[in-house]
C-alpha cells in the first residue's frame, strides 16, 4: 500500500484528508471520533473572540439540492462560527492534540478586523499546541454583515494586513482561507502571499439560495417566513473550486504557494484531482456531513490503490502534476481535430445524441432506418455534447484525426500545432515564423 | 372439517381469509412517491421514443414520465388521459412486457425497462384520487350516437364523442358496465373495485347515459338504433366461447374459463367460491393463465395448463407464463384433449401428445390421463349476436379505416372488430379513433 503521509508546511499527517472547519470539527467529541475513524487532520470549527459567543438561528440552517434518489448534490447553510465559548474550545483542543500527536490540528480563527483582537487571541491559540492556524476570510453570511469573514476576504488589502498581524504574533504556519465570492481569486491569494501567508486554503462556501418555497414565497431554509442567502458546498461546487485552485497554482505571482484544496471533495478521485491541480492536501466537510466519518476509509483505500497502480510511492510525486497543462484558451491547438464516433454495439438507440445535436448543435447526427444513429463527419465540429448527453458510458468517443488527413467538414488538412495567436482570423495574430 | 387444498372434489373456502386477501392483492403494488421519482429518473426522454410507438394508444410516455419526475403527476395523468381515457386500467392490465416496456431502450440495453406501467398507474391514481375530471365538453352539437357495449371500446368511444359535444347512449347486456374490465380481468390486476370507480370517473364528463341489461337483438335492434341516432358504434366484444367438441363437455366440473373468472370477479367473498382440488385448464392464452393462477390462489392443490403446441407458441407472454409457474401452476405442452372421464362428475382429462409435423399439429397416438375435479376451457371467445346486416370476416365484424363497417353510419371497434390484438388498450384505441371518425362524419 502506498504511503499517504503528507507534509504540509512542515505539518505531518498520516494522510492528506483533513476535515474542514465546520460542524464535524465543532468539539472534542467529534474530533476524537474523526481521528479514530482515520482522518489525517482537522481544522477546528472557527473560533471567535473572547466573550459571549455568537448565536445561531433556532430554525432550520440547511438547504439542499438532490438527485432523484435523494442523493445530496449540494448543501447550503446559514450557520455561523462556533457558538461555544472560546475557553471551552481551547481546552478541548489542548487535550485532543496531546492525545493525537500524529494528527494535524489547525485552529480556524475569525475575530474583528483590528490588530488588538488578533493580538489577543493568537497567544492563547498557540498555547493549545495546535499545529497552525487558518484565517477564516470566507464565511459569506452573518459574520460578513459584522465586517468579518467574506467581508475581509473580499478586500485584498485587509487580507494582507490581517495576515501580517498573524505572522507577527504567531510563530507557526498561517493558512489563509479564501472566499470564492469574488471575481478574480488570484487577487486575494496574492494579498495573502504578500502578507506572508504560508498557504492558502479554498474554497469556502458560495453565496446561494437553494430553493424558494412557492407557498411562503420565501427562500429556504425559511425562518419564520424569511430566508437569507447561505453558503453552498458539496459535490456541486467542486468544478468551481477546482478552477479557482488551478488559477492560483498557475498564476506566476502565487505559483508554488502551498494550497489546501476544499470544495465538494467526496471521493478519493476528487481528492486526487485537487492534489494534481496543486493542492498539498485536501479538506472535506459535506461528504462527512452526508455519510459520516467513515467515508475517509474509501478515500484512503482509493487513493492508495490509484497510487499503487500508477507507481507513485509518495504524494509529493503527483502533487501539482496537472498544473502545467492548464493554459489559456488562446494557446489551445486549433489543429487538433477530432470527430465523434458512435459505437454501434454499445448504442441503445435512445436518440438523445440526435435530439441534442439536431436541435442545439450542428445537425451532425443522422437518424437512419431502424433507429440507427451515425455521425456525419462533414458536419461534426467535435463539440462533445453528444458524448455528454449519451446515457451509455464510452458509447460515443472522440477520435483524433491523423496529421495530414483532410477534415471533411472544412476541407483542410490537419496540420501542426497552431493556436489563435497565430490564426489569420485574429487581427492581433503573431505571424508564425516561416 | 374445514376445507383445505387437500380436500377432495370441488370445495369452497380452501384457504382462510388472510391468505386469500394476500393472494388477491395487487400484483404490482402502487409506487410510493419516492419510488416513483426514482423510477421516473431512469427514463432517458428518448427522441421519437420507441415506447410511444409501441403503445397502441400512442401515449407520450417520455413526457408523462418527465412530468412525474418534476413533481407534477397530475399533469402526467392529463398527458396519459388525452390519448387513453382508460389509462388507469391499462396501467394495471396492459401486458407491458410485450408493448411499451418490451421496446424501452433500457430493456434492450440492460433487460430492465423503465417501469412504464407502474408509473402510469402512479400518475393516473393521483389524479383520480383527487376526483377531478380533466376534460370538459365542447358546445352541444345536437347529435346523438348509440353505442353497444360498455367495455373499453365502447367507453373510450363514448368519452371522446361526449367531449366533442355529442350525446351518447350506451346499451350493455350485463348488469354492470365495464365489459371485461369488470368481468374478465384477473382480480390481482384490478383490485378494490377499480373498474366501477373508473367508469364513474369517466362518466363525469357528462353527456353519456348507460342502459344496462339492454341486449342488442333482444331489447334493441341495429335498425332501431340507426333510426333514432346519427351514428352507431358496436363495441360488443366476444360474448361466445369455443367448445371442446368432446363427449362429456357438459359434465359437472367442466366449465368455460371466462364464466369462472366472471364469477370470481363478482364474488363478494372469495371464500364462498368453489374450486377443485385438481384443476386442468385447457388453452395457452391470457385467459388460460388467469384461470389457472386464480384457481391456485383460491387454494387448488394442483393446477395444470394443458396447451396443444410448444411453449414458444403460447399466446400468453413469457411474463404471464412465469407468473403462472411462480404461483405453482404446471404448464404441460404438446398435448390435446381427447376425452373427459368421470361418472356424471369429472374425474380426469385424457390428452394425446402432439408434435409438429411440417408446421402441422399431429397426434402421436400416445395418451396421458390427468386427474381433474375441474376443467376450464380457455380456447378462445367468439363473436355472438352481431347484427346480420354486417359483413363478417374471420369471425369478426369487418371494418375499414377507423372502424367503418359495411353498413353506412355504423362503426365497430374492440374485440368484436377485425384487426388489432384483443387487448384492453387496443380496444381503447379503436373506440377513440372511431369516435374521431364519427365526429368528422357528423360534422362534415
Ligand atoms: C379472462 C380475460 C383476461 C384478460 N386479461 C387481459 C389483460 O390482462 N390485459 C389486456 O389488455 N387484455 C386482457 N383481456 C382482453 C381484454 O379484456 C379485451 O380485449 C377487452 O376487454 C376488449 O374490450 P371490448 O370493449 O372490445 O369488449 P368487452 O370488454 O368484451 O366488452 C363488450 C361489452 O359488450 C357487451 N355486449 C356483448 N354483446 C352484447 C349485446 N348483444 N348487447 C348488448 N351488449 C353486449 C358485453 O356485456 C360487454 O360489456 C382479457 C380477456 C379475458 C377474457
Ligand atoms: C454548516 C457549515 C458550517 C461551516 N462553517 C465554517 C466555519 O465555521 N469556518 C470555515 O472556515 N468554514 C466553514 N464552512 C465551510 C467548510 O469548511 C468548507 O469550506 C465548505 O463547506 C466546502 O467544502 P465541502 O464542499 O467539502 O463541504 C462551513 C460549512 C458548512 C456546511
Ligand atoms: S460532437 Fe457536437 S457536433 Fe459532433 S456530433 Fe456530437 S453533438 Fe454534434
Ligand atoms: S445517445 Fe448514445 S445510446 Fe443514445 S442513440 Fe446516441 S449514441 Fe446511441
Ligand atoms: S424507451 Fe424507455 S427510456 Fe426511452 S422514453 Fe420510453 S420509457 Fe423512457
Amino acid at each position: 500500500m502506498a504511503d499517504l503521509t503528507t507534509d504540509f508546511l512542515g505539518i505531518k499527517s498520516p494522510n492528506p484528508f483533513w476535515l474542514a472547519s465546520a460542524p464535524p470539527t465543532d468539539k472534542e467529541y467529534n474530533v476524537r471520533r474523526a481521528f479514530d475513524a482515520g482522518w489525517g487532520g482537522v481544522v477546528w470549527k472557527t473560533l471567535g473572540a473572547e466573550g459571549p459567543p455568537v448565536v445561531n438561528v433556532n430554525g432550520p440552517r440547511y438547504g439542499a439540492i438532490w438527485g432523484a434518489d435523494r442523493r445530496l448534490l449540494g448543501l447550503n447553510n446559514i450557520e455561523l462560527i462556533t457558538d461555544r465559548p472560546l475557553e471551552v474550545n481551547l481546552e478541548e483542543m489542548t487535550r485532543v492534540k496531546k492525545d493525537y500527536p500524529d494528527r494535524a490540528l489547525i485552529a480556524s480563527i475569525m475575530v474583528p478586523c483590528d490588530e488588538a483582537s488578533w493580538k489577543a487571541i493568537l497567544p492563547r491559540v498557540a498555547e493549545t499546541g495546535c499545529d497552525g492556524i487558518e484565517l477564516n476570510f470566507g464565511c459569506p453570511h452573518g459574520m460578513s454583515e459584522r465586517g468579518m469573514g467574506a467581508a475581509v476576504g473580499q478586500v485584498p488589502e485587509y487580507i494582507q494586513m490581517v495576515t501580517e498581524w498573524c505572522k507577527m504574533y504567531y510563530d507557526r504556519p498561517v493558512i489563509v482561507k479564501l472566499t470564492p465570492n469574488i471575481t478574480d481569486i488570484r487577487k486575494p491569494a496574492e494579498a495573502a502571499r504578500a502578507g506572508g501567508a504560508d498557504a492558502v486554503s479554498l474554497i469556502n462556501t458560495i453565496n446561494s439560495i437553494t430553493h424558494v418555497d412557492l407557498d411562503l414565497m420565501a427562500p429556504e431554509p425559511t425562518i419564520d417566513g424569511k430566508g437569507s442567502h447561505g453558503g453552498y458546498c458539496g459535490p456541486a461546487v467542486k468544478p468551481i473550486a477546482l478552477s479557482m485552485v488551478s488559477e492560483i497554482a498557475r498564476n506566476p505571482a502565487t505559483h508554488g504557494l502551498p494550497i489546501s484544496g476544499i470544495g465538494g471533495i467526496t471521493t478519493w478521485r476528487d481528492a486526487a484531482e485537487f492534489m494534481v491541480m496543486g493542492c498539498g492536501n485536501v479538506q472535506v466537510c459535506t461528504a462527512a456531513m452526508t455519510y459520516g466519518f467513515k467515508v475517509v476509509q474509501e478515500m484512503i483505500s482509493g487513493l492508495s490503490q490509484w497510487m499503487d497502480e500508477k507507481g507513485y510511492t509518495s504524494t509529493d510525486q503527483f502533487i501539482g502534476k496537472a498544473v502545467p497543462n492548464v493554459t489559456d484558451w488562446q494557446y489551445l491547438n486549433l489543429n487538433y481535430v477530432t470527430k465523434a464516433k458512435i459505437d454501434q454495439d454499445a448504442c441503445i438507440s435512445c436518440g438523445r445524441c440526435y435530439a441534442a445535436c439536431e436541435d442545439t448543435s450542428h445537425q451532425a447526427i443522422a437518424m437512419k432506418e431502424g433507429r440507427v444513429f451515425e455521425v456525419i463527419d462533414e458536419e461534426c465540429v467535435a463539440c462533445n455534447l453528444c458524448v455528454n448527453v449519451c446515457p451509455v458510458e464510452d458509447c460515443i468517443t472522440m477520435v483524433e484525426m491523423d496529421k495530414g488527413a483532410v477534415d471533411p467538414r472544412t476541407g483542410v488538412e490537419v496540420g501542426d500545432y497552431a493556436n489563435w495567436t497565430q490564426h489569420p482570423n485574429n487581427p492581433m495574430a503573431v505571424k508564425a515564423a516561416e | 372439517m374445514t376445507p383445505s387444498p387437500r380436500t377432495d372434489g370441488i370445495a369452497a373456502g380452501r384457504l382462510d381469509e388472510a391468505h386469500l386477501d394476500r393472494n388477491f392483492s395487487d400484483l404490482h403494488p402502487p409506487y410510493e412517491p419516492h419510488e416513483a421519482h426514482v423510477a421516473a429518473d431512469r427514463c432517458y426522454f428518448c427522441h421519437d421514443a420507441p415506447c410511444m410507438e409501441a403503445c397502441p394508444t400512442s401515449i407520450d410516455i417520455p413526457l408523462f414520465i418527465r412530468q412525474i419526475a418534476t413533481g407534477t403527476p397530475e399533469a402526467a395523468a392529463k398527458t396519459i388521459f388525452e390519448q387513453n381515457i382508460l389509462g388507469g386500467m391499462c396501467a394495471r392490465v396492459c401486458p407491458t412486457e410485450t408493448l411499451c416496456e418490451e421496446v424501452c431502450v433500457r430493456e434492450v440495453a440492460e433487460g430492465k425497462p423503465v417501469e412504464i406501467g407502474r408509473l402510469q398507474r402512479y400518475a393516473t391514481d393521483r389524479m383520480m384520487a383527487r376526483d377531478v375530471h380533466p376534460f370538459t365538453r365542447a358546445a352541444p352539437t345536437g347529435k346523438r350516437v348509440a353505442i353497444v357495449g360498455a367495455g373499453p371500446a365502447g367507453l373510450a368511444c363514448a368519452h371522446r364523442l361526449a367531449m366533442k359535444g355529442h350525446d351518447v347512449v350506451i346499451h350493455d347486456a350485463r348488469e354492470k358496465p365495464g365489459g371485461l374490465n369488470e368481468y374478465g380481468i384477473a382480480s390481482y390486476k384490478s383490485t378494490g373495485g377499480f373498474a366501477q370507480a373508473e367508469v364513474d370517473w369517466l362518466l363525469e364528463i357528462g353527456g353519456i347515459t348507460i342502459q344496462t341489461g339492454s341486449v342488442l337483438g333482444r331489447d334493441v335492434t341495429l335498425e332501431g338504433l340507426k333510426a333514432d341516432h346519427d351514428a352507431v358504434f358496436l363495441g360488443m366484444g366476444l360474448a361466445g366461447v369455443n367448445a371442446l367438441g368432446l363427449t362429456g363437455d357438459d359434465m359437472a366440473g367442466s366449465l368455460d374459463a371466462v364464466s369462472f373468472i366472471a364469477d370470481l370477479r363478482q364474488a363478494d367473498d372469495l371464500a364462498t367460491l368453489p374450486v377443485g382440488r385438481d384443476v386442468v385448464v385447457i388453452g395457452g392464452g391470457m385467459t388460460a393463465v388467469d384461470a389457472a393462477v386464480q384457481s391456485k390462489l383460491l387454494g387448488a392443490q394442483t393446477v395444470t395448463i394443458a396447451y396443444r403446441r410448444g411453449q414458444d407458441r403460447m399466446a400468453a407472454s413469457v411474463f404471464e407464463q412465469e407468473l403462472a409457474t411462480a404461483k405453482g401452476v404446471h404448464i404441460l405442452t404438446n398435448v390435446q384433449p381427447v376425452a373427459l372421464h368421470g361418472n356424471g362428475k369429472l374425474e380426469a382429462v385424457e390428452f394425446e401428445y402432439t408434435e409438429d409435423r411440417d408446421g402441422r399439429l399431429a397426434g402421436t397416438g400416445e395418451t396421458v390421463r390427468i386427474p381433474a375435479d375441474q376443467c376450464f376451457r380457455a380456447i378462445g371467445q367468439t363473436l355472438e349476436g352481431a347484427p346480420e346486416a354486417l359483413e363478417i370476416a374471420g369471425g369478426k365484424i369487418a371494418v375499414t379505416g377507423a372502424g367503418r363497417t359495411s353498413v353506412a353510419g355504423v362503426w365497430a371497434g374492440g374485440d368484436c372488430a377485425l384487426g388489432g390484438d384483443d387487448l384492453t388498450v387496443t380496444a381503447v384505441a379503436e373506440g377513440r379513433d372511431a369516435a374521431e371518425d364519427i365526429h368528422a362524419a357528423l360534422m362534415a
